[in-house]
């Protein structure tokens, strides 16, 4: 035999033990790389953007011109690639596995949307471009606005909230404006669940107006009796999520609408949860008067690390004459920018930003509604609350469930009441999911139920990573109960996440002494 | 020492007041991280909030226990917020204030009736 | 359907399991009166390529920018961004992630959120920023009601040089939490006549610069004049391209400072998503709105970063919270936080240099045309002239034309004693023929 090589091991039990306390020498965990703040790096000679030389001497600014040194590092593309490629390492994603946040919608987002959103005629079209060569961008509002109104079973639209809580106050905003219409300026109070969304009672607070508490029954749904007891002739409006933040359909809700609408006052429903329904129920039925529509919520568009988002809300029609401009008309020739209160939006509150609102959300959204039509939509809303279902009826035997009888909708509400008697919190067993590789439900939310923990697993979750969730859910479950009895698995819920790329953060340090910026 | 049922305490001094939270109530916020202290020279009526005690997850609302007017703050607290959980019922006091109305004190609860209120909870 | 996995032996199984017969089980909750029986009147479910068609038929009615010569600008510009900044808005752990409330699995956002917030601070001038709001009129409208919560007043003077928009912004939201507002008339040269409206009731003035006109001002007497009076001085930037080469509103002595942030990183979009930056002097820390985040360690002693301060945020506070603002803009702020980084200090003050040499090019151009009286003392990139005709209807022909030629100032507010102020923007993406080519028509069409 010819001995031309050298041989290396090639099996793993051909190498050395190491222990499981193995750290690098250098701070890095492999492919998961340490990386410094651009700051750091202290490089403000570099750019990773080539323009010409230019000198020149801004003559007519004098001491208004900026001296050179900005405290701002640049970066080249082969740098700036790997520092953000670094980070990205560091954050779960929908893309990568179940995210179960419930009333957060984590839903996959289809990469068509984003391809249309970057058309040129979509993303590089300018918002004050003559009207006359814009035509195509303000039919695709209209036809938003139209299948929002289709789906809501709603008359008007106010498309330029940038977000669930802008659209709030946008609505609320239209109900104060058709109270003082109608010389009932007085109406100051608002009736707000106690399971409530912690932005309804923010959102009416900031207006000016009071918050009246509404009790839950026992089975989770708004207090009938107690709810008729608070209304009085101060109030302006009722702010009801529904399907609510228990993730359950409000009974009474037409009833309710009745109530509040005999006593003058006006519907509020945060729609935050409306891909629960869409396509079986239309609110405008339901006896809605105003409801925004998070757009990245049921219609898909990204959630990009906390946003931008888009707060449409339909409005009916005793409160669509006070929506803020601008307004987008179809005239019959040619569409309409309407921005300056005239005629039809004579009676509009104002204005709730700058331009027309989040063209880039219409945009993927619309892309999303066309591409499953109203069957498709349909079978979202049926999909969502079946995956809820499952998942609660493949728990509830270990986990406990404070509202077991009936049906849920689209998310899944537990609470800790299992948890009595061993050593783990509805925090440890959250974050323990973190080291299995799940993000962590919702916590402690809604505050009516203690310890909850609400899962939300959206209708893009095949059955096979519901089996695998509900599979982890079930091992943690028990690990949790064992250590009723013994210790052993304590460590493993109090010292979690265990292999994420950072372990639990003092968050007390970062409040008392807030450090925001580098340096 | 006296107590209220929203677990502030006042602690008399002639006609003024030392007035802060309870044992119970720093406990139960967890790390205070900031405080929000009344002003100085400013009036308050009994039940009124005036002053906030933040934690990380939660903000809340400090009732006046009595009226009177706030003539002194601890400022300590704004540097170093920890002394409220160090110390609830001592160094971590809230505000000094000269009582207006001294039957008020009467009303509150001692200690033995405070603990025994905390075991209802 | 592509985007929806289960299949009906799927969901068969799963019903099952649950122990429900069908699907409509599920939604027995819902009053019978309010359940459709049938899908709403819509198109039904289409393939890719069929929806791809139907936006592309809608956007081919539009006159690209990137087709024409262009100059609209008036609080959204058209920059080069480069591509490296879409590519990793793009990648999954960016795109697909939420608001990082467990920072052990975002530290990516996070860390870029501390970066992002550095970026704004520094570029400001100013001690503290957050790590976001919507746009810039919306931070302008959260910088008036910071005003009010710190000052305890309720007055809120606006510079006529303010963007319309913002103004109308402004008030809205003033008006909602029962502020008043005083909104100057609009001037070219406005900022002077803020000093003389400054009282003991003023909680703030509100300024721009460079101003909607495009004015540049040094707004240090303004914020001397406001501060000694009790109140506080917010600058308002629409254009933030423009501070790498003007001085900063920090340096100029600003209280809060609200940005538009999309000229860097962010596409125009027919107006958004884009991005507000937020900043403010130090002292007022706690009362700024918006989420902030903060520098912290872990359990093992590194560094890591956590969203901090949020007892000011609805969540927690519900109706005492300093404002209902629950999202920020956070792929919007990457991508600032991207294309900032790849610019750098150089690169910013480069491309600010060239966008200063290019507009005044085209004022001067522009200037020698008999009948065009060019107004803006001093600025960046951005100009007014006064047109002998009425300055929409030479808008609409230039258009016609294949030329996107500016904003009339009555497309922001009407009033015909500006019926003829054209703004004009000229920015990196203008070339020397496309000047030319608008020198040229305007001759022709006046």
């Amino acid at each position: 035999m010819s001995m031309n090589a050298v041989g290396r091991p090639t099996r793993p039990d051909d190498i050395a033990e190491t222990s499981a306390e193995f750290k690098s020498l250098t701070g890095g965990k492999g492919l998961l790389q340490y990386e410094r703040l651009i700051f750091e790096k202290k490089d403000y000679t570099r750019t990773g953007v080539d323009f010409a030389d230019i000198d020149i001497t801004p003559s007519d600014l004098g001491d208004l011109v900026r001296g050179d040194d900005l405290g701002l590092p640049g970066l080249t593309e082969p740098e700036a690639m790997r520092h953000y490629v670094r980070l990205s390492q560091k954050n779960h994603a929908i893309d990568l596995a179940l995210y179960p946040l419930g009333s957060c919608t984590m839903k996959h987002n289809p990469r068509l949307n984003e391809k249309m959103a970057r058309l040129e005629g979509i993303g590089d079209i300018h918002p004050l471009q003559p009207t006359s060569t814009v035509q195509g961008a303000l039919e695709l509002m209209d036809t938003l606005a139209h299948w929002l109104k289709t789906l809501t079973g709603m008359p008007a639209v106010a498309l330029s909230p940038k977000a669930g809580a802008h659209g709030e106050l946008c609505g609320l905003l239209s109900i104060k404006a058709a109270h003082e219409a109608k010389g009932q300026g007085h109406r100051r109070t608002v009736l707000v669940p106690s399971s409530a969304h912690g932005t309804n009672p923010a959102t009416a607070a900031f207006v000016g107006y009071s918050v009246r508490e509404i009790a839950q029954t026992s089975d989770g749904r708004v207090d009938l009796a107690d709810l008729k007891s608070k209304i009085t002739d101060d109030v302006a409006a009722i702010m009801l999520t529904n399907p609510n933040t228990c993730g359950l359909f409000e009974r009474d809700i037409v009833d309710i609408a009745k109530l509040i609408h005999d006593a003058g006052a006006y519907f509020y429903c945060d729609g935050a949860n409306f891909n629960a329904i869409v396509g079986r129920v239309r609110p405008g039925d339901l006896g809605v008067d105003a409801m925004h529509i998070n757009l990245h919520k049921t219609f898909s568009t990204p959630h990009g690390g906390g946003g931008p988002g888009a707060g449409p809300v339909v409005l009916s029609e005793a409160l669509a004459a006070y929506a803020p401009t601008p307004w987008v008309v179809n005239s019959g020739n040619g569409y309409v920018l309407e921005e300056f209160g005239e005629e039809a939006s004579a009676a509009n509150f104002g204005r709730m930003c700058a331009f027309h609102g989040q063209m880039g959300m219409y945009v993927r959204a619309l892309t999303y509604m066309l591409s499953h039509g109203s069957d498709g939509l349909r079978q979202v809303a049926e999909d969502a609350v079946l995956n809820a279902n499952y998942i609660k009826a493949s728990l509830q035997d270990i986990m406990s469930v404070p509202f077991p009888d009936g049906p849920c909708m689209h998310e899944a509400l537990f609470d800790d009441k299992w948890l009595e008697g061993t050593q783990v919190t509805t925090l440890d067993f959250a974050k323990a999911m973190i080291d299995e590789g799940f993000h962590p439900m919702t916590m402690y939310f809604p505050l009516v139920v203690h310890g909850a923990m609400l899962i939300e697993p959206t209708e893009t979750e095949s059955k096979a990573e519901l089996d695998r969730f509900i599979d982890t859910l079930r091992a943690l479950a028990a690990s949790a109960l064992a250590t009723k009895n013994n210790t052993d698995d304590v460590a493993r819920f109090k010292n979690a996440p265990h292999l994420a790329p950072t372990r639990r953060l003092d968050e007390t340090k970062a409040a008392r002494q807030p450090k925001l910026t580098y340096g | 020492m006296r107590f209220t049922k929203d677990h502030e305490w006042v602690l008399v001094e002639g006609d003024t007041a030392l007035v802060g939270i309870s044992a119970y109530a720093a406990d139960a916020l967890g790390d205070v991280v900031f405080v929000e202290l009344p002003e100085v020279g400013k009036t308050v009526n009994q039940g009124d909030s005036f002053a906030v005690v933040e934690s990380v997850k939660a903000a809340s609302d400090v009732y006046a226990p009595i009226s009177g007017e706030v003539i002194a703050a601890n400022d300590e607290l704004s540097s170093s917020p920890e002394v409220i959980n160090a110390a609830p019922e001592g160094t971590g006091w809230l505000a000094k204030i000269k009582l207006s109305d001294a039957t008020q004190v009467e009303a509150l609860m001692d200690r033995d009736a405070y603990e025994a209120f905390l075991s209802t909870l | 359907m592509r985007y929806l996995p289960l299949n009906e032996a799927d969901r068969a199984q799963m019903l099952a399991t649950i122990g429900a017969k069908s699907v409509d089980d599920l939604f027995v909750d819902v009053p019978a009166s309010a359940r459709l029986t049938a899908p709403v009147d819509l198109p039904r479910y289409a393939g890719e390529m069929e929806v791809e068609a139907q936006i592309k038929a809608m956007a081919a009615k539009n006159l690209s920018p990137s087709r024409v010569p262009f100059f609209v600008g008036a609080g959204a510009y058209r920059h080069h961004v480069p591509s490296t900044v879409d590519h990793i808005i793009q990648r999954s752990e960016f795109l697909t992630s939420y608001t990082p409330y467990q920072p052990e699995i975002a530290q990516g956002t996070l860390q870029v959120l501390f970066e992002f917030q550095t970026q704004v601070a520094r570029l400001t001038g100013m001690p503290v920023a957050n790590a976001s709001l919507y746009d810039g009129s919306t931070a302008a409208a959260e910088g008036v009601l910071m005003a009010q919560r710190i000052t305890k007043r309720n007055k809120a003077v606006m510079s006529g040089g303010l963007h319309p928009h913002y103004t109308h912004t402004v008030e809205t939201l003033a008006h909602a939490v029962g502020m008043e507002t005083e909104a100057l008339t609009p001037a070219v040269d406005a900022e002077a006549e803020v000093l003389k409206h400054i009282d003991k009731d003023t909680a703030c003035v509100v300024v721009q610069t460079p101003n909607v006109f495009g004015t540049a001002t040094d707004l240090t007497q303004i914020a001397e004049a406001a501060q000694a009076a009790g109140a506080l001085l917010i600058v308002v930037v629409t254009e933030v391209m423009s501070l790498g080469l003007l001085k900063s509103p920090g340096e100029m002595g600003a209280d809060i400072v609200a940005v538009e942030g999309q000229s860097i990183g962010v596409p125009l979009s027919f107006g958004g998503p884009y991005v507000g930056l937020f900043a403010a002097k130090e002292k007022y820390l706690r009362q700024m709105p918006g989420r902030l985040c903060g520098e912290t360690v872990d359990a093992d002693g590194e560094r890591g970063f956590v969203l901090t301060l949020s007892t000011r945020e609805q969540h927690i506070r519900r109706d005492k919270a300093t404002s209902n603002i629950c999202t920020n803009s956070g792929l919007c702020a990457l991508a600032f936080s991207i294309h900032m980084s790849l610019l750098g200090q150089e690169g910013l003050k480069r491309v600010a240099k060239i966008n200063y040499a290019k507009a005044h090019a085209l004022k001067d151009q522009l200037a020698s045309i008999a009948g065009i009286d060019a107004l803006t003392p001093r600025f960046f990139n951005e100009f007014t002239i006064k047109l002998p005709k009425v300055a929409a209807e030479i808008v609409e022909v230039l258009a016609a034309k294949g030329i996107l030629g500016g904003v009339p100032f009555t497309r922001l507010h009407k009033d015909a004693a500006f019926d003829n102020h054209l703004i004009i923007a000229v920015t990196e993406t203008v070339s020397d023929t496309d000047m030319s080519a608008f020198v040229a028509a305007l001759k022709e069409v006046l």
